[in-house]
């Protein structure tokens, strides 16, 4: 049983599937049913492949308890806790461990399948390929990802740095309180909730990591989070008591330093948009309303808005946290070597920027303006003191110029041809004869011939057939030695798949060629190729028959 | 390319040009011919400010004598800067195409906050500090003690330019700030100074309404520029607004307790002064005697603000003797306090014109007319006399001397308002006296009879006819532009009910109705689904704003429109508004998009373009009335109706309209930008409103888009948005709304072109 080697994380006996009592296996990357009495799973699912959001318990009333799961691929399975004494217990277990380890598989499980659809979308060539052969099924799509996937997803991991999912706006509100019932709220929270609360508020990440597990569960923790006035924003008195009190005041001084830091577009920078120096005191309205604004009232509403840009900036932040890290490294990297200042020369300041963006009219100009991106160097120095040429006195004194003109000219004139090591001459001229247009090796014409002859569409569809039975030959080829059983299978299979392919996809192109007045034999080459795969599998056939009689 | 305008060459910096703005000039032109002042409406993000600077700078090479200085005004800083790039890119097309050098003179002007060089001085946060500092480095009588005592720190960059600046003009080009910044800090000058002297042999100058309208700003700075200048003011549908402020003045119970204190420093100092060197305080008693004209040679660094009434009432006459010794104007101005003082102490409202005003203050402290119009030229006298360093310390009594000069000027056109309280806070006694102007032409006037030509212009000017009403002048062209599209690029849309058929509305009854706010709710919500990028929304009033924002969030709207986009929402405090601001860019910026909540004529509304995908959709929910219940406004309504046949409504719609027109407006800046357009309020479909909306938005407002529910918005705006994804392309532009030359000289044309001028 291959499951020895891996780690089995929980037993659950008595579990009936299609009406047969078996064993539930929840082990490292699957889940597993076997029935009573025999060694073999007949059910196993990676956790990859299960929907995270899709399994389904049955009520708490209900006398079966049921857990459903739902794959990706539509398909559901049903598990029966038939331990009387135990059963709501066991499939409690079941739901919570399968609920930690889900998300971890969830990202690999899109992953893969971004992976391939990307190189599918990538890849014209491939994607005909999988419409000939997965899309007619002539092999199934795990097969022909089989031996892809791991050529690939080496190269490609590197280049493509995963990209960081952004936070969605609203994941507070996602958390919808419900009631159970008996004067209490239910929060449900996931995996994303509880990462999108972290990356958001770091303040609320560094609580939990100076409280849990020590001085609180996770589930107080939260429990008081979703008490505190923190998370209740319309309320502003925070009492002392409140765990997330300080939070709410880093959040404050947090702002207060955004807005300290000022903007850096100058256009949008209201403090400096007004050019009047009026003092206080003059003008109509502004008086009353400015004495209002110094003692500005903490009610309650403005609280929310203020909450409300906080939140919004804290959210985009988050998504920008990974690139900034980086960007930051290069600058502060840059300053070591003191050269910022120099590449700070190179970027035209922001404030010009925005101004030439702001009085630009795109329609009234042709469009010479060719858009230039800004040189952004590190070092300026290495720019500007790139790869020296050679300095051209460092050879050419003229003695040596002489002594090497002098040189050759000794060794033209002792120049020996060593006649025994050449072709006849006859032997010459024809292998000339035959390399020159005409000649036996450059028959070309004949190929010329088809190219022209063939209607363009007949040659795109050549061309499929070939890279079809290119692909299935590649499959099949690779089965060999056949030293595993699994192998034996593939190899079988292999080859009814090369039968079907030259029966519904080969023999049709054929004919039609056949009767489209084509006498030259298109298909030939694929013919011969797949007899010879049907030549090797006989062979293995028949030594294979001999080995097991 | 090269146009001829009525005859006149004109250098045009692109090589296509929109129909609309060769019927724009067309108009400048005839207005610059007559000598007149005109009113132009031209839809925003057509090139209206290079058609602007194209004409004139035309016009000014081909007659020089005709017209020496183009005067642009425009509002916010970045506005400024953006014209003088425009100016830049002109100017190199020029040189481009003569080969010449031009030898043009150019140059913005902002405030010394923007231009100070020095680098203590620059660090300061505020204008106000900025200038102080300033004024304390560079004053005349710290110069002279730094010659004597080298210890006393001056300013090494105005000493810079003082020995040198003037001597040699700044050598020709465009000179942005930082330009002026750059050349200040290479020769040592000073660039706020070296601005200053430079505008007077410039031939153009841009710089903020206030150093034309202000008369405290502008005498001290445009005094002396030349009549044969051409003014433009750019964005000026809130011109009325600026000449209001520049001249009114509010006194708190704070603003007097301060002054007290300066009269007590001020006493010191002179009884310090008499001890020490009386014979100062005798030079100066001498010079007031022989009258303010001839002593005020003042060097120009002595001056923090001018006298706040016009050039052309500056006192001609001596100042009378009750207050030419020092101690007896202390002794009248501290009377004079002691009386404001007694007339904030009041239980009730009281409102009285200038008059009254004096007859009263006559009755109780003997106070006359005659010295309280020289109390802010005696005062700055005095200040100069006793050698106050940081005259910002002396804001207070500065402003107590203004109101006491402008009360007695004006008997006209102002009014005074004493509220014990707040409206909103009765129990809090917090008395204020408004001393407001409710004639904007007071402060125009003299622009208007100075300058030869006078040229108002914006996106939203509509209704066209009230701007010379009241403003009180005559112009000799008015005109309205629309906008020539190939494809309609705006989508106006009045929403007029809900769902439910609830109509919405901002009106005053029915506002707090929770059917009003959760339809309001809605739309928002139905928007962020299909609009992609930015939304801004904006509110009539801020506190309108926070109660639907909190019971918005009560219900939950709020959190459902966070699943579409991130919410960013203006606050009072501008520094938070602008991370805000960033942010909300930043969010559309990168594909997350977000939602921006802001108030009408809140500092976003007014200063802040979202171009492209930074806005692709407003809403305006309600109509922005002025809080109408203001003292002051009914004063204003009262003055206008009986001194210009203006009746209130008219006025009260017009300034909401206008305002409405601006925040819609904001978002679409040029042709190949696109737009929603949503006024969320049942009172937008009614004639007067709409009529009062400029003719480039109304023209796209069709009868079947007056009254839509929300679902029908949804419905129509995707319908919109679809068709605006489509690729744009110059093909599908050209002929209609973009022509070569070649097309532009085409006779009909040409017709066409005649068209799109609306003249009133």
């Amino acid at each position: 049983m291959a499951a020895s080697s891996e780690e089995v994380l929980l037993v659950v006996k008595r579990v009936r599937q299609k009406k047969q009592d078996g064993t539930l296996y929840l082990m490292a990357e699957r889940i597993a049913w076997g029935p009573d009495g025999k060694d073999r799973f007949t059910v196993s699912h990676l956790y990859a492949d299960i929907r995270c959001e899709c399994q389904k318990i049955s009520p708490d009333g209900k006398a079966k308890i049921q857990l459903q799961l739902v794959l990706h691929t539509g398909e559901s399975t049903t598990f029966h806790f038939a331990n009387e004494s135990s059963a709501l217990r066991d499939r409690d277990a079941t739901k919570d461990l399968l609920q930690q380890l889900l998300p971890k598989f969830k990202r690999k499980a899109n992953k893969e399948l971004e992976e391939k659809n990307r190189m599918l979308q990538e890849d014209p060539v491939l994607f005909q390929l999988y419409k000939d052969l997965v899309v007619s099924q002539v092999i199934s799509a795990e097969e022909f990802w089989a031996n892809r996937l791991s050529l690939n997803s080496t190269d490609h991991s590197l280049s493509n740095s995963k990209q960081e999912v952004g936070i969605s706006a609203a994941f507070l509100a996602d958390i919808r309180p419900q009631t159970d019932g008996c004067n209490g709220l239910r929060y449900n929270l996931t995996f994303d909730i509880i990462e999108s609360i972290f990356r958001t508020y770091p303040a609320v990440e560094q609580k939990y990591a100076e409280n849990v597990p020590h001085n609180l569960t996770e589930k107080e923790f939260w429990t008081r989070f979703f008490q505190s006035h923190y998370f209740h924003r319309d309320r502003i008195s925070t009492g002392l008591q409140d765990l997330f009190s300080e939070c709410a005041k880093q959040d404050e001084k947090g702002l207060k330093s955004m807005v300290m830091q000022g903007v850096k577009n100058p256009l949008v920078n209201l403090l400096s948009l007004e050019d009047k120096s009026l003092d206080e005191g003059y003008g109509v309205a502004t008086a009353p309303s400015t004495s209002n604004g110094t003692k500005v009232k903490e009610n309650s509403n403005s609280a929310i808005i203020k909450r409300f840009n906080h939140h919004s900036a804290m959210v985009l932040a988050a998504g920008l946290r990974k690139q900034d890290s980086v960007s930051g490294q290069a600058s502060e990297t840059s300053s070591i070597d003191g050269n910022s200042r120099d590449s700070d020369c190179f970027q035209p300041p922001i404030k010009k920027v925005k101004l030439q963006e702001a009085i630009e009219y795109e329609d009234l100009q042709n469009k010479t303006g060719k858009k230039t991106v800004t040189l952004n160097l590190k070092k300026s120095d290495r720019y500007s003191h790139g790869p020296v040429p050679m300095q051209s006195q460092t050879y050419t004194t003229s003695q040596e110029i002489i002594n090497s003109v002098s040189y050759i000219q000794h060794e033209m004139a002792n120049y020996k041809p060593a006649l025994t090591q050449v072709i006849s001459s006859g032997a010459a001229s024809s292998a000339i004869a035959a390399l020159s247009p005409g000649g036996v090796f450059m028959q070309a014409g004949v190929q010329q011939a088809i190219n022209q002859m063939v209607p363009s569409d007949e040659q795109a569809e050549l061309k499929h057939l070939y890279m079809a039975v290119g692909e299935l030959l590649r499959h099949f080829w690779s089965c060999f030695p056949v030293n595993t059983p699994f192998l034996e299978d593939k190899l079988v299979k292999m080859r009814s798949n090369l039968e079907k392919f030259q029966l519904t996809k080969l023999r049709p192109f054929q004919e039609k060629v056949q009767r489209q007045y084509l006498s030259t034999n298109l298909t030939g080459h694929m013919e011969e190729m797949l007899q010879t795969a049907y030549n090797k599998f006989h062979a293995w056939q028949n030594h294979h028959m001999q080995r097991k009689t | 390319m090269k146009l001829n305008i009525d005859g006149l060459l004109v250098y045009f910096p692109y090589d296509y040009i929109y129909p609309e703005q060769y019927s724009y000039m067309l108009e400048l032109k005839r207005t610059l011919d007559a000598k007149g002042h005109g009113v132009l409406e031209m839809p925003s993000g057509t090139g209206k400010t290079i058609s602007l600077l194209s004409l004139i700078v035309a016009y000014q090479r081909a007659y020089p004598l005709e017209v020496t200085k183009l005067i642009y005004c425009s509002r916010t800083v970045p506005e400024i800067e953006k014209v003088v790039e425009e100016l830049r890119k002109l100017m190199e097309f020029y040189a481009k195409e003569t080969g010449e050098e031009s030898n043009f003179l150019a140059l913005a002007l902002s405030s010394r906050k923007n231009l100070c060089v020095h680098p203590e001085v620059s660090s300061l946060r505020f204008g106000k500090e900025v200038d102080g500092k300033c004024h304390s480095l560079t004053a005349s009588y710290i110069r002279a003690q730094h010659h004597s005592n080298p210890s006393v720190p001056v300013c090494s960059f105005y000493e810079g330019f003082d020995a040198l600046g003037r001597q040699v003009p700044i050598p020709s080009g465009i000179y942005n700030l930082d330009d002026l910044k750059t050349f200040g800090r290479r020769k040592g000058w000073c660039p706020y100074y070296l601005a200053r002297y430079s505008i007077l042999h410039a031939n153009i100058v841009v710089y903020s309404y206030h150093y034309l309208l202000d008369p405290k700003i502008a005498d001290l700075v445009s005094k002396e520029l030349a009549k044969k200048s051409v003014v433009v003011f750019d964005e000026a549908h809130n011109i009325d607004n600026v000449c209001i402020d520049s001249m009114s003045v509010n006194i708190t119970r704070r603003t007097l307790d301060r002054s007290q204190a300066n009269m007590d420093t001020l006493q010191n100092t002179i009884q310090n002064i008499k001890e020490t060197d009386a014979a100062r305080l005798k030079e100066e008693y001498r010079r007031l005697v022989e009258g303010l004209k001839e002593a005020n040679v003042a060097r120009e660094t002595d001056i923090y603000l001018s006298n706040p009434v016009l050039p052309d009432e500056i006192l001609q006459e001596a100042v009378p003797g009750s207050i030419r010794t020092a101690e007896h104007f202390v002794g009248f101005m501290k009377r004079f306090l002691e009386y404001l003082k007694s007339r904030l102490r009041i239980h009730h409202v009281v409102q009285e014109s200038a008059p009254q005003f004096l007859k009263d203050i006559f009755e109780k402290v003997c106070i006359d007319r005659k010295p309280l119009r020289f109390c802010a030229e005696r005062l700055r006298s005095l200040l100069r006399t006793l050698e106050i360093a940081d005259i910002a310390d002396f804001s207070a009594i500065t402003l107590i001397s203004n109101f006491a000069t402008l009360v007695s000027t004006y008997s006209k056109g102002f009014t005074i308002i004493i509220e014990p309280f707040e409206d909103k806070t009765p129990t809090i006694a917090n008395p204020v006296l408004h001393f407001s102007c409710m004639d904007p032409s007071i402060a125009i006037k003299p622009v208007f009879e100075r300058f030869q030509s006078v040229v108002i212009t914006s996106g939203t000017l509509s209704p066209l006819d009230i701007y010379p009403r009241i403003l009180d002048f005559r112009p000799v062209t008015m005109a309205s532009f629309t906008m020539t599209l190939a494809r309609t690029c705006l989508c106006p849309l009045i929403v007029g009910r809900g769902n439910d058929q609830v109509a919405i509305s901002s009106k005053f009854e029915t506002r707090e109705d929770f059917a009003v706010i959760r339809n309001y709710g809605n739309l928002l919500l139905e928007l962020s689904a299909i609009v992609p990028d930015g939304i801004v929304a904006f509110f009539t009033s801020y506190v309108y704003m926070e109660n639907i924002v909190a019971s918005w969030y009560e219900q939950g709207i709020l959190e459902n429109i966070q699943r579409n986009k991130l919410i960013f929402i203006e606050t009072p405090d501008a520094a938070e508004t602008s991370m805000a601001l960033e942010k909300y860019q930043e969010a559309c910026e990168n594909g997350r998009g977000a939602i921006l909540l802001s108030v009408a004529r809140g500092k976003v509304s007014e200063g802040i373009d979202f171009v492209h995908h930074y806005g692709r959709a407003v809403i305006m929910f309600g109509v922005p009335y002025v809080y109408t219940q203001s003292r002051i406004l009914k004063a204003r309504l009262e003055y206008l109706r009986d001194q210009f046949q203006i009746r209130e409504n008219d006025f009260l719609t017009f300034d909401a309209m206008r305002h409405a027109a601006q925040c819609v407006g904001r978002a679409i800046r040029g042709k190949t930008d696109y737009g929603l357009m949503i006024f969320a309020d049942k009172r937008y479909a009614r004639a007067d409103k709409r009529g009062k909306l400029p003719r480039w938005i109304q023209e796209h407002i069709s009868d079947g888009s007056l009254n839509l529910t929300i679902d029908e918005t949804v419905q129509l705006s995707k319908h919109f948005l679809r068709q605006m994804a489509q690729p744009f392309r110059r093909e599908d532009q050209l002929g209609l709304s973009l022509l070569t030359l070649d097309q532009l000289q085409s006779e009909d044309m040409l017709q066409k072109i005649a068209q799109i001028a609306h003249q009133v």
